[in-house]
This record gives structure tokens, sequence and C-alpha cells, in this order.
């Protein structure tokens, strides 16, 4: 093939040169080309190697759908595999490798494969490679994923970045050709928000490339005109280099904007490329239609391209695909190649059209055609062959719901399905093959209200087509999937084996499946397919069109949703005082909490450790910020509280907190926290950290949905509040210095006390007496602004006895040596009775969860309930996830007795201890089991305790 | 005609004319001993297992629509034995064991490829989890392996280890999961079905079923009635509509999963990966393509699509996974609908009509578990008794309070 | 997907939490003859294809639980109304 730039006409600007290169080749092109287009003027067609044989190939499209002409885009970080050449705006510097081909694109070694072909024909892999049976996973499997895949992508993180954006119009007009122009500019002279959007670097669809005549001028002349009318409109988006990929839910469209996909680098601060959601009160589909290939031997011949594509070229680019060319046809469409190209001075060795006869059996050439020879025995010289197998509607987005477009005898195609008014298909999309018709049908559907504009008067190119599906004669190869090498003798075979639905079809032959998604394949194989299989076309039907139309790069998707933003932070109110103090952070969902505060040198276990004994010894403030907050008022706020903890909550006393524990509809333990009586009818709930939105959710699922006559009202108050919890025995000491005018004793503040206070000369606070860690403790709770300073303050006052900031990992250690249960016990499975908190679960009175709780599963003995365990060498560490086994069981599933859920070192008592959860294991305190951790192939004896490993008489809470 | 390189050259000879097709197309006959709702591969599995293991010849399929048209055809095609509860993994690990020697078994290449799973963790509470979940493995002598960070990263350096939200501090591999080339299976186990004298017979909807003195003996579909002695349904999705017919109520939800794949890609993820701090898993088929997925859409839905939220949800986690994974395209999306039941767990068991048995409940387990559920079904069906590894999957344990709740969501089926 | 919330307007489908059926009611029985009404109550669902009344929560608005009424073979959204107002009906 001797592709070469026409000398004049097109709408590339011939002034601008364009450097770039192509496996490392220099070439120079012009503002306006395409990479493939270029390439072509360059008199390069060998763009790439199909998946299976590695078969030469060239540029068949000049669009969306080429299967062929994918190269690596870019280099290093920005490497793009499978880009289509075709769709690449070509810009100055470009680079893009040829894909799928080793050592070259020229000499590609796989291209063995083709040798081979007769036995690599659909579904050969489920027949073979199955013995020796070691050898499919050592040897043929390595092999085979190593010749897979296409182009390789980028190991390198994207530099580039994404936006995601929204849109809301009246009427989304899908496609910017002449139908899709015309209903975009009545739509928008009536007022109506319009957006047009189209896929390609320039409005105006086929009027870019076609010959027409519309008003007396030329169709891009039209075009233009109407495209600057829309342009000047404030009521109308362009949206040029925005591909439409999928129709959803509540006719919402998804899109993906390529802003700066034609530069070598996006500008600083704009992004690579944007993804859309639009929603439309109405759309139209004007997408156009596919031209189709013709299957016959040597199809895939480089220099052998769609009739359109080629004059797109010549018309649209300059660029010729030839010399010498031939046509083939069952249509009436490929006429327009032949007269253009012509008029560009190139010859027609041959026109050959099925409708007389004429068949093409055989392409000769391997990169390039060299000639056809024809059923008659003639022969033509010619360096590329345009072909034309009719024309299908691009119905892909009106199908995206599940619909199924419908066969059309007259013009030989599938048309979109009826989807009602808010999505309508017009022009080529809707199988209108006429101009006129297209221009009318446009303005029909941009009419909002009153009389149908008149329709502009234009020329018509008379369509007619009579199907012709595949030259049997032919002894080349006749490809239907040109990517994936799928031929049209294995559509036959697919239903011989009894793979004759076209699902299976597809998916034995992998029809279809290639990154064009059988854009260019598949009504050719469907209408071979139904031949063998002795059915109409419409009975055999389409496989099912999903999104994307085109694929869409995962980083439009997630936009700058990635990284640092991939879940937003949250921060206590106390943060500061945090970062003060020197705290390490630790995720917990999304809050940011602090873990631990080391001091120079220290690990995480040093300081925690160190933490944990002064808290213990003196007194330790830490930030409990994070724990859910609800404010509960109303009239019925106890009773409602009666329903939602299993425990009761409308006889506590005003000013008093109580442990309230919740369970689920299905009697497990949902979640746990102290919930206080502020006044008659005001409650203060806590909830955990991971659980404080669902707690909310749920309280606002019972009132709203269970119990609306309830008068009760809340709000969550988690992000109002700063919560500290001040614990140790000159915690007592250290709070009386901040409080106004009250002295804190165990008369005005006894043991779970809560009560509202003044602080710091006049600052509001709330004050409770309860206890995580197990010393005589409170929690102080001001208002969020006021965190940091009141922090500050109680450092200040706690200085004299010592005070230390503590974290998550101190407070971890001190609920473990006391047994308090966390995250690893309330586990979702666990129940009251399996956290010895079954008494809690009140008889007098309905809660959530309390039918369901009392199911024989969930009051057996052998449940696993919390147990405390340490090493038998208690000078051992242990660790969580260690399965628990009778002494002299072997292990096994059947054999497992329960698992640690959670483990400390406890600088307390010197050793490391745990909480675990054992079958019957309230029963087996003293019991030593065996512990099994086979992942850090550590086996050792474990001694079964009481959950509560320190001070175990609750001495210190109450000191 | 037995499968392997000779009868591929033999028939290459011949044009490839003289293949016999790989399952009759029978019409149904008017009675079965056994007819199985849903030509899916748990359906068809369960034939072959049914006529493989048990004898069992006189066995219809019933498919409503093509083979294999059901999840079996729109699964992201992993398999694994990492489940964490006593009543779920000795099953999965049975479907292993069975994945492991199936090829062989059933004469047909299913790309069984045992490329590793490994699933990631980004928090300590998220360690010991996996901790336990890998000793309930390793008690039982399943593969696992506990990775730290820089282990993780010698398999997949490319991954953002330094994620300034969630860094990956290691995770869990087990190395004899993978996967399979799904549509594979169904036509294997259609294929062997088959051969042992199963009625395949795609086009066929069940319409309606017949009980009398509260004992199957029939069912309506839109090729007319057939009778038959047992009935064993097996309709994944649809398991709520085909026991309506029968009176029946489930616990079970019908919720859409959507599942994607990339253009095809060079080598770039050898094994199956799942991000723990978002919802996002990969492999790459043998195809080159990347196969990707996250969690349900929502909400209730037969559809088979989901909506764009879901997307991108799914997306972004990817990328915050894999930086690099930002220029990839995503080619296709799709939806399946999942049997979600209310403690995640499925059902394999007798109903309280006579002669009716139930599969399942698989959310979207499914797969994985494929040829361990015929294999158990199979037996279910053939001896009235649960096959040992099955024990827990029975439709009474919501009553008895013994439910399989591997995630601790409870009776919220679109979360588990 | 689009959810005309009664508060709020119309709005995208990630604003929302689904829960489940909405056409299950809690019994009142506490008493173990009962136990068949809270099985159907926290267990069994019709889970039809075709339309369906789910509880909804309007979780990034208004946070109200809602009754959606909504094609499940096809997705479209028929109406929605507050829960509260629903159940205050009679």
């Amino acid at each position: 093939m001797s592709g070469f730039r026409i000398a004049r006409g097109g709408l590339i600007d011939r002034s601008a040169n364009l450097n770039f290169k192509f496996d490392g080749k220099s070439f120079t092109g012009h503002q306006g080309d395409t990479l493939a287009s270029a390439l072509i003027a360059n008199g390069v067609h060998l763009m790439g190697r199909s998946f299976k044989y590695h078969r030469p190939r060239g540029v068949i499209s000049a669009g969306a759908s080429e299967p062929n002409a994918l190269v690596e885009l870019r280099e290093g970080a920005r490497r793009e595999a499978n880009t289509r050449a075709t769709i690449v705006e070509l810009y100055d510097g470009l680079t893009a490798q040829s894909q799928n081909r080793w050592p070259s694109l020229e000499n590609d070694f796989l291209a063995i494969n083709s040798l081979a072909s007769s036995i690599f024909v659909a579904g050969f892999y489920y027949k073979t490679f199955m013995w020796p049976k070691s050898f499919w996973e050592k040897i043929y499997e390595p092999l085979i994923r190593k010749a897979a895949g296409l182009g390789t992508a980028s190991k390198e993180a994207d530099p580039d970045t994404y936006e995601k954006a929204y849109a809301h119009c009246d009427l989304l007009v899908i496609g910017s050709g002449p139908s899709g122009l015309m209903a975009a500019r009545t739509a928008a002279r009536s007022g109506a928000r319009v957006i047009l959007a189209d896929e390609g670097s320039a409005l105006g669809g086929s009027l870019l490339f076609e010959n027409e005549e519309i008003d007396g001028t030329t169709g891009s002349t039209f075009a233009q005109a109407v495209i600057s009318e829309l342009a000047s409109m404030p009521n109308v988006t362009l949206m040029p280099r925005t591909t439409i990929f999928g129709w959803f839910d509540g006719n919402i469209f998804g899109g993906l904007e390529r802003v700066n996909d034609h530069v070598a680098v996006p500008p600083p601060f704009e992004p690579r490329q944007r993804y859309w959601r639009v929603h439309a009160k109405r759309a139209v589909l004007a997408a156009g239609a596919e031209e189709r290939p013709l299957v016959f031997g040597g199809n895939d011949v480089p220099g052998v391209m769609l009739a359109s594509a080629m004059r797109h070229y010549a018309n649209r680019y300059g660029a010729a695909a030839g010399k010498s060319i031939s046509v083939f046809t069952n249509n009436a469409s490929a006429q327009r190649t032949a007269v253009d190209l012509q008029a560009h001075g190139i010859n027609i060795a041959a026109v050959v059209d099925t409708r007389k006869n004429g068949k093409i059996i055989n392409v000769k050439g391997g990169k390039s055609v060299k000639s056809v020879s024809l059923a008659d025995g003639s022969h033509f010289e010619c360096d590329a062959v345009a072909m034309s197998g009719g024309w299908s509607p691009i119905v892909n987005l009106m199908c995206h719901r599940g619909a199924k477009p419908i066969w059309n005898e007259t013009i030989a195609a599938f048309t979109p399905p009826d989807m009602g008014s808010q999505f309508t298909a017009i022009g080529s999309a809707s199988g209108k093959m006429l101009l006129s018709e297209c221009l009318r049908g446009g303005i029909a559907a941009g009419t909002f209200k009153g009389k149908t504009p008149p329709t502009p008067k234009c020329r018509d190119e008379a369509f007619a087509i009579q199907p012709f599906w595949w030259v049997k004669e032919s002894t080349g190869k006749a490809f239907i999937d040109y990517q994936n090498d799928a031929t049209a003798k294995d559509l036959p075979l697919a239903n011989r084996e009894g793979y004759g639905h076209v699902e299976l079809a597809k998916r034995y032959t992998t029809t279809g499946m290639a990154t064009d998604q059988g854009k260019l394949g598949n009504v050719n194989a469907i209408a071979i397919l139904a031949e063998a299989a002795g059915k109409s076309i419409s009975e055999m039907g389409t496989t099912t069109f999903r999104p994307m139309y085109t694929p869409v790069s995962f980083g439009a998707f997630a936009g700058p949703f990635t990284g640092h933003h991939f879940q937003p932070v949250r921060k206590t109110p106390l943060h500061e005082w945090c970062v003060e103090q020197g705290a390490v952070f630790v995720e917990t969902g999304l809050w940011m909490r602090s873990s631990w505060f080391p001091k120079a040198g220290e690990d995480w276990l040093t300081s925690a450790s160190r933490e944990v004994k002064a808290t213990r010894a003196n007194v330790g403030l830490c930030d409990v910020s994070t724990l859910g907050k609800i404010d509960i008022q109303g009239k019925d706020a106890g009773t409602f509280l009666d329903k939602i903890y299993c425990n009761t909550f409308s006889t506590l006393s005003i000013g008093k907190a109580r442990y309230g524990l919740m369970l689920r509809e299905d009697g497990v333990v949902f979640d746990d926290g102290t919930t206080s009586r502020l006044a008659d009818d005001h409650y203060l709930m806590t909830t955990t950290t991971a659980n404080a939105a669902r707690v909310m959710s749920h309280i606002e699922f019972c009132h709203q949905a269970l119990w609306p006559e309830m008068d009760v009202q809340y709000v969550s108050v988690t992000e109002q509040w700063a919560q500290m919890a001040i614990a140790g025995p000159k915690s007592r000491a250290t709070l009386q210095k901040i409080v106004d005018s009250f002295t804190l004793n165990d008369e005005t503040t006894p043991y779970l006390v809560a009560k509202d206070i003044t602080i710091l000369g006049g600052l509001t606070a709330r004050l409770f007496r309860i206890s995580f860690s197990g010393e005589h403790a409170y929690e102080l709770a001001v208002p969020a602004d006021h965190g940091n300073m009141v922090a500050r303050a109680i450092m200040q006052a706690g200085q004299e006895f010592g005070i230390v900031p503590y974290g998550v990992e101190a407070l971890s250690i001190m609920r473990i040596e006391k047994g308090h249960v966390a995250g690893g016990e309330l586990n979702g499975t666990t129940t009251a009775g399996d956290l010895g908190l079954g008494k809690m679960m009140s008889t007098k009175k309905d809660f959530i969860g309390r039918m369901m709780a009392t199911r024989e599963g969930m009051v057996d003995a052998a449940r696993q309930c919390v147990v405390g365990i340490k090493p038998v060498d208690k000078t051992m560490k242990i660790r969580s996830g260690g399965h628990l086994l009778n002494q002299n069981d072997k292990p096994s599933m059947a054999n497992d007795q329960g698992y640690i859920c959670s483990v400390a070192w406890s600088p307390m008592l010197n050793m490391w201890l745990g909480l675990a959860l054992l079958s019957n294991g309230r029963a087996r305190h003293g019991e030593v089991v065996k512990v099994f951790d086979g992942l850090r192939g550590h086996h050792y004896l474990g001694e079964i305790c009481d959950p509560v490993h320190f001070d175990p008489k609750n001495e210190r809470l109450h000191a | 005609m037995k499968y392997s390189v000779f009868s591929l050259l033999k028939n290459a000879f011949s044009g490839h004319k003289n293949w016999q097709a790989a399952w009759r197309n029978p019409d149904p006959k008017p009675e079965y001993d056994i007819i199985i709702v849903g030509g899916g591969g748990h359906g068809l599995a369960t034939a072959y297992y049914l006529a493989k293991e048990h004898g069992l010849k006189n066995i219809a399929v019933l498919e409503k629509s093509w083979l294999g048209s059901g999840n079996i055809g729109r699964n992201t095609t992993i398999i694994r034995s990492n489940y964490l509860l006593p009543g779920n993994n000795p099953f999965y690990e049975l479907s292993m064991k069975l994945w492991e020697g199936l090829e062989q078994d059933f004469n047909f290449n299913a790309m069984v490829s045992q490329r590793g799973v490994l699933n990631l963790c980004h928090t300590d509470a998220q360690r010991d989890a996996f901790a336990r979940r890998g000793n309930g493995m390793r008690i039982d002598g399943v593969d696992a392996e506990l990775l730290d960070a820089h282990a993780v990263r010698e398999m997949y350096p490319y991954f953002d280890f330094e994620n300034p939200r969630f860094p990956i501090k290691g995770g869990l591999l087990q190395r004899r999961g993978g996967t399979v080339r799904h549509d594979a299976v169904a036509w294997g186990f259609a294929r062997g079905a088959n051969m042992r004298g199963v009625d395949v017979i795609q086009g066929c909807e069940v319409q309606g079923i017949t009980i009398e003195n509260g004992k199957v003996v029939g069912v309506q579909t839109s090729r007319g009635s057939i009778k038959c002695k047992k009935l064993a349904l097996c309709a994944a999705g649809h398991s709520s509509e085909v026991a309506s017919m029968a009176g029946l109520k489930l616990p079970i939800e019908s919720h859409v999963l959507q599942a994607f794949v990339s253009e095809g890609l060079k080598p770039f993820i050898d094994g199956v990966v799942t991000f723990g701090a978002g919802h996002f898993y990969v492999s790459q088929s043998d195809k080159g393509g990347l196969v990707f997925g996250g969690d349900l859409d929502g909400y209730n839905s037969y559809a088979r699509r989901g909506n764009l939220p879901m997307v991108e949800h799914v997306v972004e986690a990817g990328v915050a996974m894999i930086p690099a994974i930002s220029r990839v395209r995503t080619l296709r999306s799709w939806g399946g609908v999942m049997d979600m039941s209310m403690d995640g767990s499925p059902i394999i068991d007798k109903t309280s009509v006579h002669g009716l048995y139930l599969n399942a409940g698989w959310c979207y387990g499914g797969f994985k578990a494929t040829p361990a559920s015929g294999f158990c079904y199979a037996h279910l069906i053939a001896k009235d008794e649960p096959h040992k590894v099955a024990t827990a999957y029975r439709l009474d344990r919501f009553r008895r309070g013994l439910m399989l709740d591997e995630k601790g969501q409870g009776a919220t089926p679109n979360l588990h | 997907m689009l959810i005309p919330c009664p508060h709020c307007g119309t709005r995208p489908v990630e604003e929302f939490t689904f829960l489940g059926d909405a056409t299950v009611i809690r019994p009142t029985s506490l008493e173990p003859s009962s136990m068949d009404d809270w099985m159907d109550y926290v267990y069994l669902r019709d889970n039809p294809r075709g339309n369906y009344a789910e509880y909804v929560q309007h979780s990034g608005g208004c946070r109200a639980w809602l009754v959606v009424t909504r094609n499940t073979g096809t997705h479209e959204v028929h109406s929605a109304v507050a829960a509260k107002a629903m159940k205050a009906k009679p």
C-alpha cells in the first residue's frame, strides 16, 4: 500500500507541521490530522498485529470502532496501551509504539501462530493443554498469558489529574452530524437548555467528510454556520471530544470529555479528562451509523478499509489510502468513495458489487494489498480495497438498559428499540439513510413546542442494499472479529458444537469481545451464525449491549478521589492538641485518632506502656471525641431508649449515666456505650466510634418506621463536643483545679454521675464519672471549639501530678487488662450472653432483638463466650488470631474451640494477656488450652481465666 | 468424543467439520426422576455429579434461557477457600479440591489457574481478623500465609504502599486460590452430564410447580408439563420467584452486583488481589483483560445492570490501590442478580414440600462453590441427607439461631 | 437512578441508603408462639420482581426514612413517601 498526502483540500492546516514518532521513526503531519491519517499520508499502513495469529494489520476505520490500529501512546508514566490511532489527534512531539509484536512490527515472531491456525480454531484451548496435569500451570498457561493481551500498561503512577462534573439539561444531543445539529438548533432556538456532545475533535459528524449539499452550500459550510449559531447561544453547551458512553437509570448519561488528550501534557491545573454525569430531561441519539466490513478472504490485509473511512481520510485529512483502489460493496453508499477518490485523482481499479454478482474472493498481499481476485476469475492490481457491507445504526446507548434492537430487513440492519419519549433516536442512528430524513428527524426531535420549523433543502444519495454476508468461495481467511482473529468459519463450527446461541457463540469464538466490542463485526457474525443455525437474523438476535460505548480510563471514573483524597479525613476537635503533644495518629474509619504519644526514642509499645503506667499511677488525658454522641429528647425519650437498648433507661435517674447494650433485631449485639439522663425528657447517648453512623441511622429508623407515635427527637452531636477522658488516681485532683465553684467528691460526683457544669470561669461543660480504663476516671465534654484550650488547661492543671496524654493504644491495653469488650469482641456475631452481659437483657419489656435472642442457637451453652487468656509461659508473647484447641486434640476445624480476639502487653502485670472467645468458656476458667497459630508457626499453651485480668474487685474505680 | 491434542489434530485435517455437538439439544421427555431448575453452573454440576457419583441417569436440567446465562456467565472467575467459619470453609475447601482435579475429571480445559488470592489489610484490626481467618484455614490443613507489607511489596511493587489514607500493612495470601475460565465450567459440566445421559434442555422456562398431597409431582414449563419424582431448584438470583411457585418464601433478596473488564493488556497483575480499604478486587484473565469488581449497588434488583455511583466507587478504590491503573481503560461493565441470603451463607437443603430441594443464597460467592455445590446438592438429592461438609447449610438455621454470618452484619442482605 | 425525596426533591441514588422490604410488619407479641411472625419479619422476604415497596433513608440529605416504590425489574421509581407519614395513615 502506498498512501500519500493529497495536494489540496481537507480540514487540516497544511501550514502547521507536526513532528511525531511511530516505532521510533520520525514523521511529519499537520494540525487537524489524527495519528492514523498522518501515518496513511506518510505511506504507513502496517500499524498493528492481531491478537491470536499476529497477522499484520492496518487501519480499517476512521473512528471509535477501530480494532486494528491500536498503539501505545506516549511514554513512561503517561504510556497508554491500546489507544486507537484513529481518534488520537496529532500533536507535535507525539510518540507511539506498535503493540503485541516481538521483536518488531515488521517481523513478528509469533506470526508463526498463523501456521498453526488450522489447530487454533474457535475454542481449541478448551480441548487441549490438559495433559499432563501439571503442565497447564507450569508451562502452557504462563506461555499463553505472556502472549495474551495487546498493549503494555505503565506501572508508574499516573502523573495527570482528572475531574468529575455534573450537568443538567432539557435536551442532550448525542452526535453532531446533520440530525444532531438540527435537533440542537431547533431546541436551542426555542429556549431549551441544550447540550450537544460529540466524540470527535470537531463538531459536524459526517458533514466533516461527506460531500453534501444543504441549503445551497456544502455540508461542512452549513455545519459551520449551525455550530457558530449554537456557540453564540447562552442556553447551549457544546461538548466536542466528549463521548457519551452509557445510559443509566433516571435518564442519566455518562460522558467522558478528553480535555487534554490532544496535547503532550495537560497545562498546569487542567485535568487530562473529565467524567460527566449528565441528567437530561430528554435525550436524542444522533450517533450515526457504522459501516460494516464485508467478509472475504484477506479482508484484513493492510490497505483493506471501510469505504467510508477511505473517503473520510481523503476528504477530511487529505490522506489517500492508495493510488489505485478496488471497491467492494453490497450497497449503494460505496459509490461515494469511488466518486470522491476519483475527484482526488485516485485510480479506481474496480468496483465490485455483490448486487451485480461481483465478488472479491481473495486479497493478495501480506503486509500490503497487491491485488484482488474475483469470483469470475478476473484479477485487478490495486494497493487498497474499500469495502462496504452495509450500515449499522449505532444503537448501543439505547440498549444499555436492557432492551434489544430490532432487525430491519429493508436496510439490513438492527435499529434502536422504542424507549419512550425520554430517549429517542434520529437520523442514521435510527436507520434513516437519506440526508433529508436526518435533517427532518433532527428538527422534529428538537421541537419542544409549537409548529415544526421547515427542513433545509438538501441533495439525497439514494440508498439500497442487498445483504451479502460471506464470500464462501474465499480460500484465504475471512475475518469477522479482526482484533480477536475470529473468522467466518468459526461461527458454523460453534453452531455445530452446540454453541449456536448468539451469546454462546460470542463466548466460544470470542467474537465481539475485543476492545471494539464487536462494533464492526457483530452483525456479520450474527448473520453467518443465523444461516448456520437455520434461523433468521431477527430470531438469532444480538448479544447484550453494555456500557462503555468506548472504553473509559480508570482515572476519569476515579476523578480526584484517589491517594490522599480517596476518603475524607475526619479530625477530632482535639487534633491540634494531639499534634502539640507529639501524637502518632492511626486511621480509624475516616477518623485520625491519636494512637500513642512517644517521647524521644520510644517505640509504640514503650510509649503506650509508659502512658498506661503513668495513668494508673497518677493521671492521664485521652481524646475520646470520636465516640458517637446522640442527643435524644422528648416526652417519650426514656421509653424509646427502652426499645433501643436491651436494658432499661426510662428508670435512670436524672443526672446519672448507665452502660447500655443494644442488639440488632436478630438478637446479636449491635453496639454499646454509656447513656446519660440530663433531664426528664433529655438523654445523651454515646456509641462506639465504629458504629456511630449506623446507630444514628438505626434510631432514625426505629422512630420513623416502627414507632412514629412516640414523642422523641434525636440529633447527632458527635462533632459538636470535644470529649476527654481524665483517668487515674489523681484525676479528681486535676479536675478540681478547673471546675468552677464546687468540690469534687463522692457526694457531688459519685460514680456514674452526669452533670452540666462550668469550668475555667464560666465555660460550658458536661462531666461524667465513668471509666473505660478501670481507674477512678471522668469524661469531660466541652463545645468543640473549646476543646484544645481546655485540654491544654487540664494538662497544666495536672502537671504537678505527672499527667500524661495517652492514646488509643494505651486505652486498648487498659481495657484488655480490665476485660472490657470492644471491637474484637463486638464482631457482629456475639450475643449479650457471649460477652458475659446476658443479665442486662430485660425480661420486662419489648426491645429490638429480644425475641430472636431466645432462639436455641443463641443461648446454647456451647457458644463461644468471652474469657481471659494468658500464656502459661509468662515470658511469652501471644497474638490475636490464634485458635484454641483442647490440649489433647489434633488441629482441625472440627476440634476448634475458639480464638484469641484481643491481646496486649500489660505493663501492670508484666506479661502478655488477652481476651478470647471460647466454647463454653465461662465454665473453663483455669483450664489450659493449646493455642494454634500456624500462620506464624507458633503453638503454645494458654491458660483460660476471668476476662478481668487487673484489679478484679474494681477497687481502683471507686478509689 | 474425548478432547485432546490428538482429537484436535485429527479434526484439523478434516477442516473441523466432524466435531460433534458438546451436548444434545433434546426435547423434554414427559417424565424424569429428577428435574433440576436452572442450567447454570450449580445446576449443571449437580446433574453431572448425580450421574457420575450416584449413577442416576433419568435427569433433566431445565434452563429458561441459554446454557450458563446466569451468574456462571457473568462473574469475576475467582476461586478460593479462605472462609472464616467452621460451617463454611470445609465446604469451600472441598470445592477447591474438586477444582484442582476438575479438568481431567470432565475432560474440558476450564483453565483452572492457581495464581494466588491476596487480601490486603490496612489496620491492626484487619490484620487480627486475617490472623483468625488464616489460622482457621491452617488448622484444617488449608494453605494460608500472613504477609507483611514488605512481602506484599515484593509481589506487587507498583501498588501504593504509602497511600496517605490507608497504607498497606500486609495481607492474607492463599496461593491455591486463583481463577477459572467461568463459561468453560458450565460447558464442561454440561458436556459431562450430557455424555452420561442427562437431558440439558435450553429455552425451557419453569412456570409452575405441581404439588399433590404435599409432594412435588412435576413442573409446568414453556414447553409443556413435565412430571418428576424430585425437583431440585438451582435458580440463584431467581430462587425466590421459583420457590414462590411452590408457596415458599425464602430468607433471600435479589441484588445486583456489577463487574467490569478492562481492555486487554500484557501481563499486569499476576494473582487476584482485594483492596482492604475500599471495595475493589482485580485479577487478569488469560486473554489479558483486568477483571474487577466491588460491592453491590445496594438496592433489590432483577435487572442485571447497575448504575454509575458504584462504578465510580469501585474505580476510585482501584486507583487508590494501584495508581498506575489510572490510564488503563474500562471496556465493559455488566451486572448479575445475586441471591443474597440473610446471613451471607448459602442454603443446600430439603424443603417443607416433599421431593422439593433448594440450592440458593450464594450471595456473590457462588462461582467458587460451583463444583462443591453440585457435589453436595447431588448427595442430598440422591441420599436425602446432607453431605458432611454442607451440614450447616440448612434452611432451619435461621429459626434455630445458627446463622453463618461471615461478616457479622446480621439479617441485612445488602451488607453481606 | 434518581429518587424524588419528598423533602429535598429529586436526588441521585448515592445519597440514599437502602434497607429492604417495607411491607414487613414488626410483631408486637413476645409470646414464644409468635416466633413464626418474628421469623417472617426478620428473615423471610417476598423479594418480588416488579413493584416493590422498600425502606430507603435519605442518609446524605434530610435523613428521613422513606418508603420508595420502585420496580426491581426496570429500576423505575414510582414514588417516595416519608415513612413517618405513611405510618400515620390508618
